[in-house]
């Protein structure tokens, strides 16, 4: 059996890509890291790549916003490259920054999937409807978390995961946040929603700082799409993927499980 | 016409703003909104615009955008106050470059940008209210300007490039009038040395440029040449009589106590010490580590985000300039008391708590975003720190072994990478000077500017791909000096033609001396053969780094610096880097007159004395700061900042794996020690025991004691003055013996003199970093207590060494003994090493301020555990005299914590036999911590007690 390929997206100011790919080797994927230059001069494209992955760090400063001028890059240079990528049911992955930009280039939770394109002035813009803003605590914060899959949720891949996940978190927007009560339904009813923040027995952490770290909405920790191929989280598995990185022992609650999950039937 | 828009958040608190408002007596402040202000050069069309603002600008679930100006808050129109402020001309602006960039990747007109913050006060406020609450809260004039209204756009001035060069008429000018123009042209050359220069150039038969002045007196600087540390020294001690005890020349600081111990230590894993711009040691078959600390105090005193911000883009370029690949950093801070009275703040000084806020916002935000852990540390706060606050920074990389060239070759390429060149830094922190005129200091930034992680992100990972494709014959960073030091020092055997028209500029309108010495960040600069040029420039382009071809090395032994083709400077190269004369200073150590072993009372009970030890500044937990910096990034970091159950209690030290190095078991540790209290009773014995508790720390977590490496950070007040040189005469003495003692050898180290503020010195602070490696990466240690049952050993002597503890310094007792070396440590060390190897060592840790009280309860409270302790059983060298209390909160060195479980007692027992040792007690789960002495109790608290006050939960 051939290994998936698994694009991860560089772009200035991308950290923890060289973790994430090695969570997905562990997995049993082929990662590669490229630059967005690379894809932009089309030395390399999308369409060698069994699955996307963007990574964490600070793309571009975060200057105006978590993750908002990567997501430009995407929706400018490779809108059409990669609603394909998409449609055709390859996975995507965001993590941290990645999730940011995924939610910010209208990918996710997809449901507004045909925002305006750059060049395509003509579309009508459909506003985002969810974002990834301040940490309620007001600054960059780096803990761990326990996380749980929720059940029944349109990211399929990860219902195999039958343990909570523990990892780090460490960002200063992941707060994640709604536009009105309906979304926040709609999500729920959609099944949407692929991880939240518990506790360590997995009671959801019902807002309770800090096992909710950042305010996020229904504890929510990542989402996914309708299709439940693209998903984003905030936490970051790849810091977990051997016990001996775990700071409470034991060999359970990998963060690897979900680089797995993703890697296994892709 | 410029295009203005505000964009509000509708989530944002103000309550912080309202609290810090009433700490400053402002008491009517009721709310605070806050906008962000975006300007741009021209106009867009509305269909533009709602593009712009879907895009970049706003994001549609939590803020709200209005296009123009909207209220400008005149107090009588609406209630509501208005302050804005933006950033001076030539201050790093990421987020108006990211715009401008943005705006034509969107495919929409190029437009210029400028941002602005926006506030609006409501409450009723009068005029100086609303000054006061924009300098003292929301406007920094060093690198800031604020209206009380709306803030016009101010867009990077256009001015002509300049090519202004003068000739500085040093030859027959009069010692007064040298002198003069050192001080005007801000040179800080010393009469000796404007003879010296004068002599030079009345043999060249011509007056030297300003470009040759300001590089002479970069390269001769303290910064550069560390002129204190390598002059000779009369030192004299003197008795509390008033008698000479002791008279002796020293031939240098540096060679004489620094260099020498690592002479004299020189194990052979050390790779390099003191040539390069980090010292470096071995780490496994494929790769070294180097290690590097730099202070960054005047800069973070006057701008503390900036400040410490481009602290931390310093030392990791110094990192980079090894060839090596950043993977750690760490850092020290010393602030004033947090809680000092806003009145009592010395005018020109930021509050204390200000700062601290902004140099923790600045260090996370540079080491978060180039993925860095931030692992290690300290934090101390002092009375002595309020008009001079230090801010240690430090960084580790990793590199192939021998993959660093350091020879420049002739007709090699002098090529700049990263950043451009601005007025950034110009003289570093005395730029804003009278004699610069007001049309100067508005085009020429600021003294301090704030760091730009993205642009040095860029370069670490095009320096490590052209590494790895040996590219470059030789590096080197752009620190203090700029261009000048950084080329001047490359070329000092070959000589150097550059061409400063070809150094790529923030802004035009810069003289040619301006763009030499700028001391502009995140740029680096390399030697590069003709040849591999093109590659480089492919590798550049891919990551997103700027690249310039300056010059060459001429191989004439002579700097040549040309503007558009014009020569500006020409020194050779000879007198440049030698021509500096020696200089000769005057050191006394007075010894101080107090009471070796003076009696003293309790302010309460001992377990109220533990309790408020516990809330210490300088001991509780750390965690509302430290957990602002990512520790987890790149998924090295085994023993975290916080360890426990709750991942809450305090560490000893920090363990990393490097990524890359997965296929062994062999880490390394991390470890810092640092303590001015016991400078003040005696800096011999400060620098003593911060040796011994950064070793210490180290080997309580799995450190190997014979695999340590260490950096000294000397933080000094005005070294010319006798009794400043004397204090720092005594430390290095102190560095000396300890290092030779615990055989770890100084690979590196900084010197940051002159910290004074009207005319007092900060107390004498010495910070010792430690380097280490663990021989196996499962069989570290942390500090938590893990299973009642276990019994409780001290390892180490106890003696009334109170002098400098954190004790006396609560009661206010000047006397005591300080802390001596303990005998034959590295021996203890090695035995305790090896017994957390044999794994029988389940918990351990290091006992510091606070001495054993502290530490006991430090690791009840990280484990959730009890513990049951008597003093009876405790090895003391003055046993007799000493007391209980003494025997609690003395900071005796070489002592730590263990904890054994009891089926390992016997070996442990055997394997320490002639050390001393001493079985305490036992864990419990009791929930409370007692202590007892000869049936009489000292100490029972609850262990949610001792966690309350050590968290400070109700102060």
């Amino acid at each position: 059996m051939t290994k998936p390929s698994i694009l991860i997206l560089h772009a200035s100011g991308t950290n923890r890509d060289a973790e994430a790919a090695r969570a997905c080797e562990l997995a049993g994927g082929a990662p590669e890291i490229v630059h967005m230059n690379q894809m932009r001069s089309g030395e390399r494209s999308f369409k060698e790549f069994d699955m996307l992955l963007l990574p964490g760090g600070f793309s571009y400063g975060d200057a105006l916003g978590a993750g908002v001028r990567k997501a430009l890059d995407l929706q400018v240079f490779f809108q059409d490259e990669l609603r394909e990528f998409v449609e055709s049911g390859k996975r995507v992955l965001g993590i941290c920054n990645g999730f940011q930009v995924l939610v910010k280039a209208g990918l996710l939770p997809g449901e507004e999937g045909k925002r305006q394109s750059a060049k395509g002035k003509n579309e009508a813009v459909s506003p985002r409807r969810v974002t990834l803003t301040h940490n309620a605590s007001g600054h960059f914060e780096c803990r761990w978390v326990h996380l749980a899959v929720e059940p029944g949720t349109k990211a399929g891949f990860l219902s195999g995961i039958d343990e909570l996940i523990f990892c780090p978190v460490a960002h200063g927007e992941g707060n994640f946040q709604v536009k009105g009560e309906a979304t926040l339904a709609a999500l729920e009813t959609n099944k949407l929603v692929a991880l939240r923040y518990v506790d360590a027995d997995g009671n959801r952490a019902a807002g309770h700082y800090p096992l909710n770290p950042n305010g996020s909405v229904a504890d929510i920790a990542g989402i996914c799409n309708e299709r439940g191929n693209v998903l984003g989280f905030m936490p970051h598995p790849e810091d977990h993927i051997l016990p001996i990185q775990n700071p409470l022992g034991g060999d359970r609650r990998l963060g690897l499980a979900i680089f797995k999950a993703m890697v296994r039937d892709a | 016409m410029t295009l203005r828009v505000e964009v509000t958040r509708s989530d944002i608190q103000s309550q912080k703003m309202v609290q810090d408002a009433q700490r400053l007596g402002i008491h009517r402040l009721q709310a605070c909104r806050t906008s962000k202000i975006y300007y741009l050069s021209d106009d867009l069309s509305t269909e533009q615009f709602d593009t712009l603002c879907a895009f970049l600008l706003a994001d549609p679930v939590t803020e709200e955008v209005h296009r123009g100006e909207s209220d400008s808050g005149e107090p009588n129109h609406s209630g509501v106050h208005v302050i804005e402020v933006a950033l001076r001309p030539g201050v790093t602006d990421v987020a108006a470059r990211e715009l401008e960039r943005g705006i034509v990747e969107l495919g929409l007109p190029a437009r210029r940008a400028s941002t602005a913050s926006r506030y609006e006060l409501t409450g009723d406020l009068s005029s100086e209210d609303l000054h006061r609450l924009a300098r003292q809260l929301l406007c920094n004039e060093t690198i800031e300007h604020y209206a009380l209204g709306i803030i016009p756009p101010q867009f990077d001035a256009v001015t002509t490039a300049s090519n202004l060069v003068d000739a500085v008429p040093l030859i027959g000018m009069d010692d007064e009038t040298l002198m003069k123009v050192s001080k005007e042209r801000m040179l800080s050359l010393d009469l000796t040395e404007m003879q010296q220069i004068q002599a030079f150039y009345k043999v060249m038969g011509r007056h030297p440029t300003d470009v040759e002045m300001e590089t002479l007196a970069q390269t001769w600087s303290e910064h550069c040449v560390h002129k204190t540390f390598k002059s000779r020294i009369s030192y004299r001690v003197k008795a509390t009589n008033g008698f000479t005890r002791r008279a002796f020349e020293i031939e240098s600081l540096l060679k004489t106590y620094i260099q020498a111990a690592t002479e004299k230590v020189k194990p052979d894993w050390l790779r390099s010490a003191f040539v390069d711009n980090a010292g470096i040691i071995a780490f496994d078959d494929d790769f070294d580590l180097a290690f590097k600390v730099e202070t960054h105090n005047h800069p973070s005193a006057l701008e503390p985000f900036g400040g410490a911000n481009t602290g931390v883009g310093g030392v990791v370029r110094d990192i980079i300039g090894v060839s090596a690949r950043p993977i750690a950093n760490t850092n020290v801070l010393c602030f004033g008391p947090q809680n000092l009275p806003v009145d009592q703040v010395p005018a020109g000084m930021l509050h204390p708590q200000r700062i601290a806020e902004g140099v923790v916002d600045g260090i996370g935000d540079y080491g978060n975003k180039l993925g860095l852990p931030t692992v290690n540390g300290a934090v101390l706060y002092d009375r002595g720190y309020i008009g001079n606050p230090l801010v240690f920074c430090g960084c580790v990389g990793l590199l192939p072994v021998g993959s660093h060239p350091t020879e420049a070759q002739v007709n090699d390429r002098i090529v700049v990478l990263g950043g451009r060149t601005g007025r950034d830094g110009l003289h570093g922190a005395t730029f804003s000077s009278a004699e610069l005129t007001h049309e100067t200091s508005e085009l020429s930034g600021s003294a301090v500017q704030i760091g730009d992680p993205i642009t040095e992100k860029g370069l670490i990972e095009l320096i490590e791909a052209a590494r790895d494709e040996q590219l470059y014959n030789a590096i080197t960073d752009c620190g203090a000096g700029g261009l000048s030091s950084a080329i001047g020092e490359m070329g000092e055997k070959l000589g150097i033609d550059v061409e400063l028209r070809d150094v790529p500029l923030k802004y035009p309108g810069l003289t040619p001396w301006e763009i030499w010495v700028s001391e502009a960040q995140e740029r680096i600069v390399i030697a590069v053969p003709s040849s591999n040029l093109p590659r480089l420039r492919e590798l550049a382009a891919l990551w997103d780094v700027e690249l310039s071809d300056v010059g060459f090395f001429s191989g004439t032994q002579v700097l040549t610096v040309r503007y558009d083709g014009e020569m500006v400077a020409e020194i050779p190269m000879e007198f440049l880097h030698d021509g500096l004369p020696g200089r000769q200073m005057f050191a006394t150590y007075y010894e101080p007159n107090v009471e070796p072993n003076p009696t003293f009372s309790l302010n309460g009970t001992v377990e109220e004395t533990l309790l408020r030890l516990l809330a210490h500044p300088n001991v509780a937990s750390k965690e509302e700061i430290v957990r602002r910096y990512d520790h987890e990034v790149r998924g090295g970091t085994l023993v975290r900042p916080f360890v426990g159950p709750h991942m809450d209690g305090p560490s000893d030290a920090a363990v990393l794996k490097p990524l890359g190095t997965w296929h062994h078991k062999r880490a390394f540790v991390l470890s810092n020690g640092i303590n001015p209290n016991i400078g003040r009773r005696d800096p011999y014995a400060m620098a003593v025991s911060v040796i011994d508790e950064a070793i210490r720390n180290l080997v309580a977590v799995g450190g190997d004691p014979d695999r340590v490496a260490i950096l000294d950070n000397f933080c000094w007040g005005n070294p010319t003055l006798q009794d400043r040189l004397g204090t720092l005469v005594r430390t290095c003495q102190g560095c000396y013996d300890g290092a030779v003692a615990y055989n770890a050898p100084f690979i590196s180290g900084k010197d940051s003199l002159y910290n004074e503020f009207n005319g007092n010195p900060i107390p004498g602070t010495l910070l010792i970093s430690a380097i280490g490696l663990v021989p196996d990466m499962e069989r570290t240690c942390t500090s938590n207590f893990k299973q009642a049952g276990n019994r409780i050993y001290l390892l180490g002597e106890t003696k009334r060494e109170l002098g400098g503890s954190l004790l006396f310094n609560q009661i206010g007792i000047d006397g005591g003994m300080p802390p001596t070396m303990p005998a034959d440590p590295l021996t203890r060390y090695r035995l305790l090493h090896q017994a957390i190897q044999q794994g029988w060592v389940r918990a351990c840790h290091d006992l510091s301020e606070g001495g054993l009280a502290v530490a006991l309860s430090e690791m009840s409270l990280a484990g959730r555990l009890g513990a049951a302790v008597t003093l009876d059983g405790m090895g003391s060298a003055d046993a007799a005299e000493i007391t209980p209390v003494e025997l609690l909160f003395s900071e005796s060195n070489g002592r730590l914590l263990l904890e054994v479980a009891p089926e390992d007692a016997a070996q442990l027992e055997a394997h320490f036999a002639g050390t001393t040792l001493s079985l305490l007690g036992e864990v419990t789960d009791s929930g409370r911590i007692t202590i007892s002495s000869q049936n009489s109790t000292l100490v029972d608290l609850t262990v949610d007690a001792a966690l309350t006050a050590w968290k400070r939960v109700n102060v």
